[in-house]
């Protein structure tokens, strides 16, 4: 799975508050979820951000509290991955059980606002366009790379039923 | 090589022979809990899936207690797709508001959470039961919805960390203080996707209570677990219960990616100041900053033994004019004992409100939003940007007593100084 889209630099510990405040957990509905992503510190980044653009964090992206509507409101503005250098561990399994595409990678520092990135999902290779420069990271274990190839694990589940059966 | 608790428990769950940190494994749980925010979107998905029947009716648990009693329309109709599926599933375990409480208060105290279970719960606070000596842990919406289809959940077996605590505790200094100051010394991911195991001479003396506070909050160190073996507390604590559970002790030679000693002896009340539970300071270095609310309550510190400090404090006392307290006891029970004991009168009498068990506050749901520019300290867990309701609102964090004294000054203040 290759993204391309244009960088938004976020810092270390975003917590799942910043992705969506709590105000607006009465919704399941990405759109509507995704209308409010980043709010609290970033108020204009849902009316900003383009289909297919990247998000780039620092450590810790996504910690804080297990609400899925967090991934589910960066999917919903239209933002395609995120590249972070470390993520929190219940964002990180709700990201692949829901199919949110996510590389870890330390060089998020050297990434700029605004830069293109094209990344490969299965390979772990992010290229920034914009600066002509290429970082490997390592892609996920195989266990996980079937889920985000069935499309999350509702559908991974039924596949392995499936087999069973 | 020798086992940890937490592999222990993992291991117990699965058909395999043995397990590593790293490994990726499929585990069976005891329970699977979810609540008014993140059941809706399992109940869907589960459905979506083509999915009618759950796994095991009376290993589903459903709480609505985060926007419960109801804040407005919209919550009453996530409320009522978790009362219409546990009718739909016969689930027996679903708590409507009367017999509710704040999910990680009220489990234990119902006994459905004991020694060597693994239980998970799409919300980040499931790592409370560990105080029990259960590996719990939090996990997303989509984990819930295939618990419910086979009871089973993936998980990467964890690295553990110990966190050894010596010495003797002060007069104001619990459970709370002592996970802040863990929070504050390793950083809000200083454990990240890591089981911790809190243990030394002063966790075997701690009160079930105060060790429900420090596992609430091992995920504030980005902890998946934060587990305290089962001695002679846990074992006085379950026997109450129909069923006991299962005691398991890490091995002399288990492994550990690190280890700390700290000695606490001279540990004063710590406090969290806005916006991160890892920016700890004692209470004494913030005897200026001025309040306009204080919370007592939550799934870290609405328990009784709380609520019987923060009483104690406030008993025959008046609160700072201006002053907005709000006091929220965690479940029925504990509501109905501060009744009994008097700890209801004297939260009133103080001047405060005394209000139903919810999250209420905590998350910025309802009962207690935060105003543009306002401060508050709470004996909850997380002081994030905009948590408790304006992004430009401002949260500290403590234990019930500093809460409780700070009611009192209008200012963050020792206990001791009341």
């Amino acid at each position: 799975m290759i993204i391309k889209g244009k960088a938004h630099k976020f810092g270390d510990d975003i917590n799942t508050d910043d992705i969506i405040s709590a105000k607006y957990l009465v919704s399941t509905d990405a759109k509507e979820l995704g209308s409010h992503c980043m709010e609290s510190i970033s108020p204009d980044f849902a009316k900003k951000v383009q289909p297919g653009d990247i998000i780039v964090g620092g450590e810790n992206f996504g910690c804080g509290s297990s609400r899925e509507h967090a991934p589910l409101a960066i999917k919903g503005c239209g933002v395609r991955a995120v590249v972070a250098k470390s993520f929190a561990a219940i964002f990180f399994r709700n990201s692949i059980n829901i199919g949110l595409p996510f590389l870890e990678s330390q060089e998020t520092d050297n990434i700029n606002e605004g830069d293109t990135l094209e990344i490969n999902i299965s390979s772990g290779i992010i290229k920034n366009l914009t600066q002509d420069k290429t970082y490997k990271t390592a892609p996920f274990p195989k266990f996980l790379q079937d889920i985000v190839e069935d499309g999350g694990l509702m559908n991974y589940i039924k596949a392995k039923e499936r087999k069973h059966v | 090589m020798g086992y940890t608790i937490a592999e222990k428990i993992l291991l117990a769950h699965t058909q395999l022979k043995g397990i590593k940190p790293g490994e990726f494994i499929e585990a069976r749980v005891d329970l699977a809990l979810g609540n008014d925010i993140t059941a809706p979107i399992a109940i869907e998905e589960f459905k979506k899936a083509g999915f009618t029947k759950v796994f095991d009716k009376n290993k589903v648990v459903l709480v609505p207690d985060h926007f419960a009693p109801a804040k407005d329309l919209r919550s009453a109709n996530q409320c009522k797709i978790l009362a219409n599926f546990a009718k739909e599933q016969s689930i027996k375990n679903y708590f409507e508001i009367g017999c509710m409480g704040v999910e990680h208060a009220l489990l234990p105290e119902v006994g459905l959470t004991l020694p060597g279970d693994l239980i998970i719960g799409a919300d980040s606070h499931t790592c409370t039961y560990g105080a029990l000596g259960c590996y719990s842990t939090g996990i997303g919406s989509t984990d819930l919805a295939r618990a419910y289809v086979d009871g089973k959940i993936w998980l990467k077996v964890p690295a553990s960390v110990k966190f050894v605590y010596k010495g003797k505790l002060n007069k104001w200094v619990g459970g709370k203080d002592l996970i802040l100051y863990t929070i504050g010394k390793v950083g809000v991911d200083g454990a990240l996707y890591k089981a911790m195991e809190f243990t030394g001479p002063v966790i075997r003396s701690l009160s079930m209570d105060d060790r429900f506070s420090m596992s609430n909050m091992a995920i504030e160190a980005g902890g998946r677990a934060g587990i305290i073996e089962p001695d002679a507390i846990t074992n006085k604590f379950v026997s109450q219960f129909k069923r006991k559970g299962k005691f398991y002790k890490s091995d002399s030679d288990a492994v550990y990616e690190k280890t700390y000693v700290w000695d606490i002896s001279k540990l004063e009340p710590q406090v969290a100041c806005p916006h991160l539970p890892s920016n700890v300071k004692e209470v004494s270095e913030l005897k200026d900053t001025k309040l306009d609310q204080v919370v007592i309550g939550s799934c870290t510190n609405g328990r009784l033994t709380d609520l019987r400090i923060a009483a104690k404090i406030l008993k025959g006392k008046k609160i700072k004019s201006g002053l907005k307290l709000i006091v929220i006891p965690a479940t029925q029970k504990i509501y109905l004992d501060c009744v009994k004991e008097g700890l209801a009168e004297a939260f009133v009498r103080a001047g405060g409100v005394f209000e139903t068990p919810s999250c209420g506050p905590c998350l910025g749901g309802h009962m207690g939003i935060l105003a543009e520019g306002e401060v508050a300290l709470a004996t909850t867990n997380r002081n994030f940007i905009g948590r408790m309701g304006s992004p430009k609102s401002f949260v500290y964090l403590s234990n019930p007593a500093v809460a409780a004294a700070s009611a009192i000054t209008g200012k963050i203040t020792h206990p001791d100084k009341i």
